[in-house]
C-alpha cells in the first residue's frame, strides 16, 4: 500500500491547538468561570426516595440562615409557561421541574437555595427538611424485564433502528452448524465530564434570558429554553465559549439548567449552579444500563447464515430514551438474515443520554464480542472471520458504501500490533505470571452532514476572523476549521482565529455524533470561496483579468492575492480595502448537505486491536498496547484527531474494565456516585498507544473528503478489550465492567 | 409510609443548631448589649450578615503567585473556593471538590496539594503558586510549552492541575521513567483522556533538563 495512511509520528509535529496557550496558562473561561456582577448561588435539594410525593417541604431554617435569598419548589416557583401547554399525562417530555410535589426518581431536584456565597447556599440546602409519601421504587431492569415496551419512537420513525426488523429469515442462526446464543450486560455508564456542568443565568429584563452554559450546542438550548419559557427565541442568549469536555451529556438542556432560570427569575438576579461531582451521574444523564442477546449461525467455512440480536434498556418513567444499538448488526456483515428487537423498560430512574459512541458502543461490545465467540467455534482467525463476512455494499440500506477502507484497517493494524504473536488457542501465552492475549474488534459510525453558516470579518492587514455558534468540547474544532480554512485560502493558521460557542453566531449543529467537521467545515469552505470571490471582484476592478477567477485557483499568498490560472496577475490585499476606503469585508457562507444519502450509505469504520496482559493470581488486567486504524475520510488536523482518537481508546478501556454505576435497587440511589466509587482510567492504567489513520477521501460527504471521527474511537474498543482477555486467559466476560473478581 | 414532622420536633430541631439561635445566646450578643429580642430584629435586617462577618471570620494572610493578600475568610471556606470564587483566580480547577481528581492542584510552599482538600484558614503565612502564576508573565514555563506541543490535554478543564502535578513530578524526582511518571501523575484525572501525551510531555521537560 502506497503510504498515504498517517501514523504517531506523522501526526505528532502537525500543528498545535490554537487554543493551547489560554488552556495551558489557566486563562480559558470555562461556564462558572465568567464573572458578573451581584452573582448568587444556587444548590440542589434532590430527593433521597425513589419514588414518591412530597407531603411537606420545611424551607424555614435554610431560608432564616445568614447570606440566604431565596427557597424555591415547587410550593413558590415562577413556573415554567410551556408546562401548561402540555399535557400532564403525556410522559414523553423532559421531568417538569419543580411542577409537582411527584418523586420519579431517586436525586431528583426539589428545591433550590440561592445564597449570597457559595458556602452559605451549600449549608442551608442542607437545611432543608423533606417529608414524604414513600412508594416502591423500580430501578432493577433484569427483575422489570416484563415491564419492557416498545418505544414510541418505533412507530414515529419506522425505518428507524427501533423498529422490529427483520431480513430473510428469522432465526436463522438455529438452522446452522455453528452458533454462538449469549447474553451481554453493558452496565450504565457516566459522562463524567471533568468540568462538572455548570450554568449562571441572568435574566436581563422580563422577557430576555442571557445563559452562560455548559452546552453542546448554544442555538439547541437557546431555541429549547425559549421554548420552555415562551420567549421570543432572539431574546435568548447562551454562551459556552469553553467546554471542558461532555461526551454527550450537555447535547440538551437538564432540569438544573431549569432550576437556574427559576431561580434567577424568583431572586431577580444572576444565579450561578453548578452540579457537585456526585450529582454528575444522575443528573446530565448516562448511558444506559443494557442487556443484549445475540444468537449467530455460521457455516463451516465462517459464512454467517443468520443473526438475531434483542436488546432492553433503562429508561425513566417520564420519558423515553432510545438509541442506535442495532445499527452494526444490521449493516456490517453480510449476512442474508437479520432480526433485531429493540425494547426500553421505564424504571425509577432519570432520562438516560447518549454517551459518547451511544448506542453503537453497547451494540457493537455485544456483536464483536460474540463474533469472537464464534471465530473460537469455527476456529478460525477472527479477523479472517470478519473478512469472509465483509459487506461489500451495505446491505441494509442496500446501497454502495460511500467508501470503506477497513480491509485496509484490518491489514495495517494487525502488522502494527504484531497479530501473529498471538495464540490461536485461549489461555496459551504466558510471560511470568502474566497471561497474555490479543485481540480485536470493529466499530462503525454513521457519518452525517448536516446544514451550517459561518461568517468571515477579513482586514487589510490579512488577518482573518472566523465565526461559527458550534462548540467546542474538546475535539479542537477551531484548530481543524483554522486548518481547513489555511488550507483552503493559503493564509498562514496565526493570521486565522476561530470564534465559536455563542448562539448569535451563525447557524451550527450541536456538536455531537461526529457531524462537525463535516457540517462546519464546509460552511468554512463555503465562507472561504464567497470571500476569495469578493476579493476577486475587488481585484478586477484594478486588473480586469480577474473578473473571470474561480474561487478554487485564488489564494493570499504573503500580502498578495494569486490566482494560480494568471501568476503574472498579483495584486496587494491592502490595495483592495484601500480603493473603496474600507476597514474590513464581512461575507458569510452557508453549506448544506445535498442529495449524496439517497445515493450511499456513509459510514465512517474503526479496527482496534488490544493486547492485554492478565494476572494470573489477582485477575488484575493491565493494557499493553492498544492499536486502532481508523478510516475517517481525509484527516484535516492530524494532531488533534491523533489525540481525539487517543481519547477514545482510553474511553473505551474505562467501560471494559471498570466503570459502572451501580444503583442501590432498594432506594434508587447511586451507590457509585464518587470518582472514589466509580472509576474512571487513569495514568496508570494507559499506556502508549498507536493511531493511525487510513486517510483516504471520501469523495462524497463534504469538501474536505472527511467523514466523522469522535464515536468510532470508543466504538469496539471494549470487545477488542474483552476479546484479548479471553485469548490470554480462556475466561469469557459477558458482563462488563471485566474487573478482576470476574477472572478469578 | 409517611413520615410526619410533629411541630414539637420541628421546634427542637430549630432551636437546636440555627445561626439565629446562635445569635440569640451568644455571649457576643450580650456583649454588643443586644436583647435576644433585639437580635431576631438585627436578624430580619440582615445585620445578622454584619454580625456574623464580625463573628465568623478568621485572618488570613496568604501569599499568591508572589502577591500578599490579608483577608478575612469564614473558616469553612476551602482554598479552591478562594481561589476562584473570591480572588477570581479561576485557573485553578474544581472537578470534584473532594479530592478525588486532581483538577484543583496547586502549590503550597512548593509542594503540590489539592486546593480542595485545604481550607484556607490552614494556610495562613503560606506561599502559594497556580496556574497563573507558574508562567513568566508572557513566556510560558516549559511545562506549559510541551503540554501544547504533545498535545498533552483536550478540553483542558483538566489541564491546569495537569501541569502543576507534572511540574512537582519533575521537582519530587519521581519523573525517572515512564512507568514512574505514570503512577506519579494518577491523581491528575483526565476524562478527555490525554494520558500518553502528558506522560511524553513531562519526559521531554525532563531531559530537556530546563527544570
Ligand atoms: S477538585 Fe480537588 S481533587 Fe478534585
Ligand atoms: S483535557 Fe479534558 S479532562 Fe483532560
Amino acid at each position: 500500500m502506497s503510504k498515504k495512511h498517517l501514523e504517531n509520528a506523522d501526526m505528532e509535529t502537525a500543528m498545535s491547538r490554537v487554543d493551547g496557550r489560554v488552556k495551558v496558562m489557566g486563562a480559558a473561561k470555562y461556564t462558572a468561570e465568567v464573572q458578573l456582577p451581584e452573582l448568587t448561588y444556587g444548590v440542589l435539594v434532590e430527593s433521597t426516595i425513589g419514588q414518591g410525593v412530597i407531603t411537606a417541604l420545611d424551607t424555614k431554617k435554610a431560608e432564616w440562615a445568614p447570606g440566604v435569598i431565596a427557597v424555591i419548589s415547587h410550593l413558590n416557583t415562577p413556573g415554567v409557561p410551556e408546562y401548561k401547554l402540555q399535557n400532564q399525562d403525556v410522559i414523553q417530555k423532559q421531568l417538569r421541574v419543580f411542577d409537582s410535589p411527584n418523586i420519579y426518581y431517586n436525586g431528583q431536584p426539589i428545591a433550590v437555595v440561592v445564597a449570597d456565597t457559595f458556602e452559605r447556599a451549600r449549608y442551608a440546602a442542607s437545611l432543608v427538611k423533606v417529608t414524604y409519601a414513600k412508594q416502591q421504587s423500580y430501578s432493577n431492569l433484569e427483575d422489570n424485564l416484563s415491564k419492557a415496551v416498545v418505544p414510541k419512537k418505533a412507530k414515529s420513525d419506522p425505518k428507524g433502528f427501533t423498529t422490529d426488523f427483520l431480513r430473510g429469515k428469522a432465526e436463522a442462526f438455529r438452522d446452522a452448524e455453528f452458533q454462538v446464543n449469549e447474553e451481554y450486560i453493558q452496565p450504565s455508564e457516566a459522562h463524567h465530564p471533568m468540568e462538572p456542568h455548570s450554568i449562571i443565568a441572568t435574566w436581563e429584563a422580563a422577557d430576555k434570558l442571557t445563559l452562560v452554559d455548559k452546552t453542546q450546542g448554544s442555538q439547541q438550548t437557546a431555541a429549547s429554553i425559549a421554548k420552555s419559557f415562551q420567549l421570543p427565541p432572539e431574546n435568548v442568549k447562551v454562551l459556552s465559549t469553553y467546554v471542558g469536555g461532555a461526551f454527550g451529556s450537555a447535547l440538551r438542556v437538564w432540569p438544573h439548567e431549569i432550576v437556574a432560570i427559576l431561580a434567577a427569575k424568583k431572586v431577580q438576579k444572576p444565579v450561578k449552579l453548578v452540579l457537585h461531582r456526585n450529582q454528575m451521574s444522575y443528573m446530565v444523564g448516562y448511558r444506559p444500563y443494557t442487556l443484549q442477546k445475540v444468537a449467530i449461525g455460521a457455516s463451516k467455512d465462517g459464512k454467517i447464515v443468520g443473526l438475531s440480536h434483542a436488546s432492553y434498556g433503562k429508561t425513566s418513567m417520564y420519558e423515553e430514551f432510545t438509541e442506535n444499538v442495532l445499527i452494526m448488526s444490521r449493516m456490517m456483515y453480510d449476512i442474508p438474515n437479520v432480526d433485531t428487537k429493540y425494547r426500553i423498560v421505564p424504571l425509577n430512574v432519570s432520562t438516560p443520554a447518549p454517551m459518547r459512541g451511544p448506542g453503537e458502543a453497547t451494540g457493537s461490545f455485544a456483536l464483536e464480542c460474540a463474533m469472537d465467540e464464534l471465530s473460537y467455534k469455527l476456529n478460525m482467525d477472527p479477523i479472517a472471520l470478519r473478512l469472509a463476512n465483509y459487506a461489500s455494499q451495505d446491505p441494509d440500506k442496500k446501497m454502495p458504501w460511500s467508501s470503506n477502507y477497513l480491509k485496509e484497517c484490518y491489514e495495517l493494524g494487525a502488522e502494527k500490533i504484531g497479530w501473529n504473536k498471538r495464540k490461536a488457542q485461549p489461555d496459551a501465552n504466558q510471560e511470568g505470571e502474566w497471561k497474555i492475549g490479543y485481540g480485536v474488534a470493529t466499530g462503525t459510525f454513521g457519518a452525517f452532514r448536516g446544514g451550517a453558516s459561518a461568517k468571515a470579518t477579513f482586514k487589510p492587514d490579512g488577518t482573518l476572523l472566523l465565526q461559527s455558534a458550534i462548540a467546542d468540547i474538546g475535539p479542537g474544532t477551531a484548530t481543524s476549521m483554522t486548518a481547513i480554512a489555511a488550507k483552503n485560502l493559503g493564509l498562514a493558521p496565526e493570521k486565522i482565529s476561530f470564534q465559536l460557542g455563542n448562539s448569535t453566531f451563525p447557524k451550527a449543529p450541536m456538536q455531537g455524533g461526529s457531524n462537525t467537521v463535516a457540517t462546519v467545515g464546509s460552511a468554512i469552505v463555503a465562507t472561504c470561496d464567497n470571500l476569495k470571490v469578493e476579493l476577486a471582484k475587488r481585484a478586477a476592478v484594478q486588473k480586469p483579468e480577474w473578473k473571470n477567477a474561480i474561487a478554487k485557483n485564488i489564494k493570499i499568498v504573503g500580502t498578495q492575492l494569486i490566482n494560480s490560472d494568471d501568476a503574472s496577475s498579483k495584486v496587494e490585499i491592502a490595495s483592495l480595502f484601500s480603493q473603496d476606503n474600507l476597514a474590513e469585508l464581512v461575507v458569510k457562507g452557508d453549506a448544506a448537505p445535498g442529495e449524496e444519502s439517497k445515493k450511499y450509505s456513509f459510514y465512517s469504520f474503526s479496527v482496534h486491536f488490544i493486547e492485554a496482559h492478565v494476572h494470573e493470581l489477582t485477575g488484575v488486567v493491565k493494557i499493553k498496547n492498544a492499536v486502532s486504524v481508523i478510516d475517517c475520510g481525509t484527516v484535516v488536523s492530524p494532531k488533534t484527531a491523533r489525540s481525539q482518537s487517543m481519547g477514545g481508546i482510553v474511553g473505551g478501556i474505562g467501560m471494559a474494565l471498570m466503570e459502572e454505576v451501580v444503583l442501590d435497587d432498594r432506594t434508587g440511589r447511586t451507590v457509585t456516585a464518587s470518582f472514589g466509587d466509580y472509576h474512571v482510567p487513569v495514568q496508570a492504567d494507559i499506556p502508549q498507544m498507536d493511531m493511525m489513520f487510513v486517510n483516504e477521501r471520501d469523495p462524497y460527504l463534504n469538501p474536505m473528503g472527511s467523514k466523522g471521527l469522535g464515536e468510532i474511537v470508543i466504538i469496539g474498543v471494549a470487545p477488542a478489550v474483552a476479546n484479548a482477555v479471553y485469548n490470554a486467559t480462556g475466561k469469557r466476560v459477558r458482563d462488563l465492567p471485566i474487573t478482576p473478581d470476574k477472572l478469578i | 409510609m409517611i413520615e410526619n414532622n410533629t411541630r414539637e420536633k420541628e421546634e427542637k430541631e430549630l432551636s437546636g443548631n440555627s445561626r439565629r439561635d446562635f445569635l440569640k445566646k451568644s455571649s457576643v450578643i450580650t456583649a454588643i448589649a443586644l436583647t435576644p429580642v433585639a437580635a431576631v430584629k438585627a436578624s430580619d435586617l440582615k445585620l445578622d450578615e454584619k454580625l456574623s462577618d464580625a463573628i465568623e471570620q478568621m485572618p488570613l494572610s496568604i501569599e499568591i503567585n508572589g502577591q500578599q493578600h490579608n483577608l478575612k475568610v469564614e473558616p469553612r471556606t476551602t482554598l479552591l473556593d478562594l481561589l476562584r470564587e473570591r480572588l477570581k483566580l479561576t485557573g485553578t480547577k474544581k472537578g470534584c471538590d473532594q479530592g478525588q481528581c486532581g483538577a484543583c492542584t496547586v502549590h503550597i510552599d512548593g509542594v503540590r496539594a489539592l486546593s480542595c482538600l485545604q481550607l484556607a484558614v490552614m494556610n495562613d503565612g503560606a506561599k502559594i503558586t497556580t496556574i497563573e502564576g507558574l508562567s513568566d508573565g508572557d513566556k510560558l514555563h516549559p511545562m506549559q510549552e510541551a503540554f501544547i506541543k504533545h498535545d498533552g490535554f483536550q478540553c483542558g478543564y483538566c489541564t491546569p492541575g495537569q501541569i502543576m502535578s507534572a511540574v512537582a513530578c519533575i521537582h519530587e524526582g519521581h519523573a525517572n521513567s515512564e512507568t514512574e511518571i505514570r503512577e506519579f501523575m494518577s491523581g491528575n484525572i483526565c476524562r478527555c483522556g490525554a494520558y500518553a501525551n502528558i506522560v511524553n510531555a513531562i519526559k521531554e521537560v525532563k531531559e530537556g533538563g530546563a527544570i
